[in-house]
Order: structure tokens, then sequence, then C-alpha cells
């Protein structure tokens, strides 16, 4: 270990061996999202199994983004070996999508730079200011004085001009589309200041606002960067969200051999084999096998559909029985994802109209700052006084008015309230998304996943003692359906070991079998499979699927399932309606069920059997009646609804695309998420109209000041710091706020 | 005032300095997991920095 710890570059035999060769290794980098990591010894757990993978050249952790960048040998190892070793070590990961992150990173370190640059000017140009101001009146000559000024022009002027692109681009682009935004009066303020500090200097006179114009880019870059930073986090969250999600597929090769690879990688045409329990790739037809297909997340149906060759299957949806080899059938216009997706298209016009709270603001605020600076001008004019002071008088009210208390107003209070959300396992994606959540007056609730959590349940026995459980349970221990699984899991629950038995035949649509020499043999399935007379899997009128077991002695007992409540549904519901809330419930499932979730959470609008054009128009229709309608699903079929509703949000169990769609995504068993989300998106209203309130208090003090020509640049910095600092302290209270919930 | 002569550049230069250390970490990578960073710290082995490779292992695995 001699000297070791920084180790010499490559050493010669090395250096001989990748050189020498005539195909030089390959290096491909990839990021895997490993979202359970929360310490240091997950961090070197996840950077010792990656890099003791032959083929791996460097693993490193981020704990911030939970991610894992690694770079490897393709020839040697792939992701799926390295995902697969991850699993191996307790940490269930996946290959990150590429999406814009990238672009939002580049963005945040631009803004930060913009920011460093802004923070060493102003904390420069301000020294050399206080300087003046207390030199003014005392010894300081006026050389010195002069060159002060100089010295902040220099130092000021480039860094203005680097640090207000982002304004200055927004600006022209607002002047550009005939509206005038926040950045406009921004922009023309810190332009004006600055040239009119320049030809001060020139003249040797006293008033100079460099420190005034650098300040106030340096607080307003604060602001954007704190907005952008949240914006970033919480993108990266779902981003993680969604990569975990992503599947690999088998993907078998005309000769018969098979191979693992990642959904994305499919093709039309290729032949992918399902295993059972398997989450479904790609859109395809059947071409060999028979099972269950578990679509609760396209049509919103609890109960598994049977499919045999021909049928077609959804990507996303779960293969509950045997295998089933699938080929992939074209994935542009055709499929139902894209239907849904020129659905959310035209859903999502009607939303692109909604004006934000602070461009509201910036509508009204912006011309009467514009218009009391010429007023001012004018009228210093006609006072006699020459052009010059009354410039400087004008400027001086620019300044002032400069919203920067109104520019951090709104987002210092979204970065509290996404930052609060975020710790309760909230993800705020939609930059308005606050603003829009705290305006629903009807929440709309999808029943299978949402209401629910999408997973059957046992609910009754009927003749089982405990024996006859623990025998139904070795047959069901064999099989990945989720009937088998939800039996395995109320075994366990009962405390009764699970031993699979041996021997067990799934027969995919109907049931398992455990062949033996008795005159019955063992059955677990559907009643019809099991000998019952009944429907392929039983359901009952209160929305209940059965099952049945026959022993080996002939006796027959049955299982009835449904699909769970969350365990707050009916508490969240309650909640939602005392506060004012009309609670409606739109689901893709059958009248039976749907009737049964919501008298248990005591729902009394409720429409089954709703397709996706169903919802989106039954949206239609409460928003046409002068509703704000917030939807929650988590389907393919809530896709549109949740584009077309005023808000949306999705648990994180949601398809990819409703993921996409929603304004916030929540994670967790619970549903009490959603009644925190709609608290903290109203508190959060409130306070950032308390934080207009505040800046505009302090303009009715200043802006007169300013228009008698009172307002030094001292008064101006102070004045300035003074807003901004109001502001953001009032915003700082939601983090930590006790709210009430009420509409 | 010729104390101003110096005293100036000085601040300046200090300034500058602080800027261009703010840079510099922002490029390399210094704020990309501020989290990761303080566990990183209390590791009891080699450092393997942000910009470090292969033979860093390699060597490691050779000792």
């Amino acid at each position: 270990m001699t000297g070791n710890l920084r180790p010499v570059p490559t050493p010669p035999d090395e250096t001989a061996r990748e050189a020498g060769n005539d195909n030089t290794p390959l290096v491909e980098s990839t990021t895997l999202v490993a979202d359970t990591m929360y310490c240091g010894t997950c961090m070197i757990t996840i950077e010792d199994t990656l890099n003791a993978l032959p083929g791996v050249s460097r693993a490193r952790v981020n704990l911030t983004t939970k991610r894992v960048s690694a770079t490897y040998d393709p020839s040697r190892t792939s992701v799926e070996t390295m995902i697969a070793a991850l699993d191996g070590a307790g940490f269930p990961a996946a290959e990150l999508i590429e999406s814009r992150e990238a672009d939002a990173d580049a963005r945040d370190r631009d803004f930060l730079k913009r920011l460093g640059v802004a923070g060493f000017a102003a904390a420069n140009v301000m020294l050399l200011s206080v300087a003046v101001w207390s030199g003014i009146g005392n010894d300081m000559s006026q050389g010195i004085r002069s060159l002060f000024h100089w010295l902040s022009a220099l130092i000021a002027l480039p860094a203005i001009a680097y640090a207000g692109q982002p304004f200055f681009r927004s600006a022209r682009l607002a002047l550009k589309g005939g509206r005038l935004n926040m950045d406009v009066p921004i922009s023309l303020g810190v332009i004006l200041a600055s040239g009119m500090s320049v030809f001060q200097t020139i003249r040797g006179n006293d008033h100079v606002y460099f420190d005034a114009a650098i300040t106030l880019l340096f607080f307003l870059l604060i602001g954007r960067f704190l907005d952008q930073m949240m914006r970033t986090r919480a993108a990266g969250a779902a981003a993680n969200l969604l990569g975990l999600k992503a599947s690999s597929a088998v993907l078998l090769a005309d000769d018969g051999s098979s191979q693992r690879v990642s959904a994305r990688s499919l093709k039309p045409g290729s032949r992918v084999l399902i295993a059972a329990g398997e989450r479904i790739a790609a859109d395809g037809v059947v071409e060999d096998g028979t099972s269950e297909v578990e679509e609760s997340l396209i049509t919103g149906e609890s109960v598994p559909r049977p499919v045999t060759v021909g049928a077609t299957v959804y990507a996303g949806t779960v293969n509950g029985g045997g295998a089933l080899i699938v080929r992939a059938t074209a994935t542009d216009q055709n499929t139902l994802l894209a239907e849904i997706a020129r659905l959310i298209d035209a859903a999502e016009q009607g939303r692109g109209r909604y004006v934000r709270l602070a461009d509201r603001a910036a509508r009204v605020y912006a011309p009467a700052v514009h218009i009391l600076s010429g007023a001012t001008f004018l009228g210093w004019l006609a006072l006699g006084n020459g052009w010059e002071p009354s410039l400087t008088a004008a400027i001086a009210v620019l300044i002032i008015t400069c919203p920067c208390a109104l520019a951090l107003a709104v987002p210092a209070v979204q970065v509290a309230a996404t930052s609060r959300l975020m710790r309760r396992g909230v993800l705020v994606k939609a930059p308005d998304g606050l603003e829009r959540l705290s305006e629903a007056d009807t929440i709309v609730l999808d029943k299978t996943g949402t209401l629910s959590l999408g997973e059957p349940e046992l609910v009754g026995a009927e003749g089982a003692d405990r024996e006859t459980l623990a025998r139904a349970v070795r047959l069901a221990a064999v099989s990945r359906h989720p009937y088998s699984r939800a039996l395995v899991r109320a075994a366990e629950r009962r405390g009764i070991a699970v031993a699979p038995a041996e021997g067990v035949i799934e027969v995919p649509g109907s049931g398992l079998r455990l062949p033996n020499e008795n005159a019955h043999e063992e059955r677990l399935g559907a009643p019809g499979f099991v000998g019952e007379s009944g429907t392929p899997i039983g359901t009952s009128e209160a929305g209940a699927s059965v099952l049945a077991y026959r022993a080996a002695d002939g006796q027959i007992t049955r299982y009835s399932f449904i699909d769970r409540l969350r365990p707050d549904a009916a508490e969240v519901v309650t909640r939602l309606k005392q506060a004012g809330y009309t609670v409606e419930l739109l689901s893709g499932d059958r009248q039976g069920p749907v009737a049964a979730a919501a008298a248990a959470t005591g729902i009394e609008t409720f429409r089954a059997e709703t397709s996706p054009a169903g919802k989106l128009a039954r949206l239609g229709e409460l928003a046409a009646a002068g509703h704000k309608p917030l939807m929650i699903g988590d389907g393919l079929n809530d896709a549109p609804a949740l584009a077309a509703g005023h808000a949306s949000m999705s648990p994180a169990g949601a398809a990819d695309i409703s993921q996409v769609t929603a304004d916030a995504i929540f994670q967790g068993q619970g549903l009490a998420p959603v009644v925190e989300t709609i608290a903290v998106a109203k508190a959060s209203q409130r306070m950032a109209i308390q934080n207009f309130a505040i800046a505009i208090a302090y303009n009715f003090v200043f802006v007169p000041l300013a228009m008698l020509g009172h307002v030094t640049p001292l008064i101006a910095a102070i004045a300035m710091s003074a807003s901004s600092i109001a502001v953001t302290a009032n915003a700082v209270r939601l983090k930590t706020k006790r709210l009430e919930f009420h509409r | 005032m010729t104390s101003l002569a110096w005293l100036i550049p000085a601040a300046l230069a200090l300034g500058g300095l602080g800027l261009a250390a703010f840079l510099w970490s922002l490029r390399s990578g210094q704020f990309e997991d501020l989290e990761g960073a303080g566990w990183r710290a209390l590791q009891d082995r080699p450092l393997t920095g942000p910009g470090e490779s292969e033979q860093a292992k390699r060597t490691d695995a050779t000792d």
C-alpha cells in the first residue's frame, strides 16, 4: 500500500494489452436507478457489487439522485447482469430511460454559474458603494469617488450582461409575442439603470445605481434557480419511478435461442417470451400459449382476461397464467398507446390556456410600473427640470418597483411547498400544478389502483378451516397468478407455513391440479374447473371473485377475493366531503365492484364501465358546468382524463403515461397524500398572495419617495434587500406550518 | 490613499479567487451529490474521485 493512494497511470503491461489488441476494449456507460439506497453503507455495497463484476470499469453512486453511473465493456458484461447483481445485493434496480433531464441538469448548472458571477459582482460592487456612501459628506475626494464608480462599472457591466441573459431573453420573447411579463420591467430597469449610471459616471455625478442593478439580478437569480432546481429534482424522482417500472423482455431468435433485452429495444415483429407473472413489454398478438392477462392498468377491470392464440395483448399488462409467446405488433400510429396519446394531446390543449398567478399579476403590474415611471419623467420635465434629473427620477421609480420581491414571491413559496410535499412522498411535476390543485372543487377518482390497491385480497374462505387452507396454499404457492399470490399472502398472515407441493400442473385460464392416487385429484381454480358448475373464475354480486379448492377427499371449499380499498380510502373521502368537495367515482370496472367500492367509501356519485373517452366526456361535462375537477387516476385508461382535468394526480404505481401526464405523483399505500397535497397547494396560494401584498405594501412606501426624487442608491439597496428577505422568510414558514384542511 | 492602490486589487483578486474556485468546483461535479459526499468522507478505503477510472480498481485488485 506504499504510496498507492493515487494509483499510477495505467501500468505498462495493461497498456500493452489494451493498445496492442486489434480491437480496443469497448466502453459504454449507463445510468441505473436504485431508489432504495439511503445511506453510506448502501452506497458502498452498490459500488462494490458492481465493481466486482468482470467488465465493469467504474461504478459511482449518486446518493442524492439515487442513481448509479457505470461504465462497462459490453463484450464482457451487460446492463441486465448488473441489474441482476444489484437485485441479488438487495437493491432492486433498473436502467434509467433517457429523457430530457440532461438538459435540465445543464440548465441548473447554467443558473448556478450565473448566480456565482452575479454574487461575486454584487459583493464587490457593494463593497465599493458602501465606501462611496460613507465617504459622501466626509473627506472622500471627487477623484477617488470617480475611481470607485469606474471600478463598479468595470465589474458590474460584464456581470450584468452575463447574469441578466435569462431575463433579457424572456423579456424579448414576451415583447415579440406582444405580451408583457415580469421580465420586461426587470430588463428595462436593469438596462436603463446601468446605462444611466455609465452616463453619470462619465459626468462625475454622485448617484450611480450599479449596485442596485447587480444586486437585483442576484436576488432574482436566486428565485429562478430555486424554482428550476425544485422542478429538476421532481422530474428526476419521477424519471426514477418510471425507470424502475421499465421492464426487460426475453427475445426469441429465429433459431430458437433466447436473450434478455430491454423492452425498449423490441421492434415490431420481434417474438417475445413472457413468463407467468411477468409484465408484457410490447403490444402484440399471442402466437403460442394460453393464459390470463391482468389488464386493470388499461381497462380498470379487476378480473383478468383469458387470452389464447390470436388474441391481442397490451404493453404494461401482467401475464397472470401460463407462459406466452407474443409477436410484437407495429408500435406506430395504430397502437392503443398512440390512440391514448392522441386523446391526451387534445385534452392538454385546453389546459394550455391556463395563466399563472404570477403572470396575471405581471399583466397588471408591468404596465403600471411603466406608466408610473413615464409619468415621473414627464412630471419632472413639466416642472421645469432638465431631462437628466427627470430621467434619474424615472429610473429610480423603475428600480424601486422592479419586482424583486414580486418575482421572489411565487418561487419562494413554491419551493417551500414542493419540498414539504416531497418529504411526504408527493412529487409535484407541473410548474403550475400547485396553483391548479388549489383551485379544484370536485374530486374525480378512479377505482382500480387508485381508490383500491389494485391487487386482490382474500376476504372470505367459505367452509375452510385452517388445515384446508394450508393444503390449498400448497398448490397456490407454485403459481404466480394474482389470486394464487393473494391466497399465499393470506396464509402467511395467518401464520401458516407455506411449502409448495411437488408435481403441481398449471392449467392456464382454469387453475392448478395436483394428480394423486386417490379418487379425486386436488384442484384449485375456477369453480367449474374444480367440479362445480360456474363461470370461468366466478364473480359474485358484490364484485368478489371466487376460487374453489377440491381436497383429495373430494370436499370443496370456496375462497372469495376483492380488490381491497386503500386502507384510508373511506377516511380520506370523508375528509374531502367534510371540507366541501364533491367526490365522484369514475371507473372502467364492472357495475358490481364499483358500486361496492362507492358504498364502502361513502361516494354517492359513481359511474361504472366508463371508457377512456367516456371519462374524458364526464370531465368535459363537469368543466362545462363551471366545476374545476381534480382527476386522480392511475391507469392508461385514465391518462386522457388526467390531462383534461383542471388538475391531476397519480399514484406511483400508475401506468407510465399517466405518471407523465399527472401534475403530481404520490407514493405509499394510503390516499392521505391527496389531502396533504390539496392543503399545501391551498396554503401556498394564500402565501403567494400574502407575499404579493408585502411586496405591494413596500411599493406604496417607496414609490412616492422615488417619484419625488428622494431615493438615493443607498435607500434603493436597503429597500430592495429588505423586501426580498421579508417575502422569502414568509415563504419558509410553509415548510413547517400546521395546516387546516377546508375548501 | 496610496493604500487603495493595493487594497482594491487585493479585494478584487480575493473575490475573483472565490469565484474561480466556485466555477471550478461546479465544473468538476462537486455539487452533483451533496448527500453522498458526506458519507464518502467516512469511508475507510482508498479514494476514488469522480474523475478516476479503471486503473484505480485494477491497482486495488492487484495489491
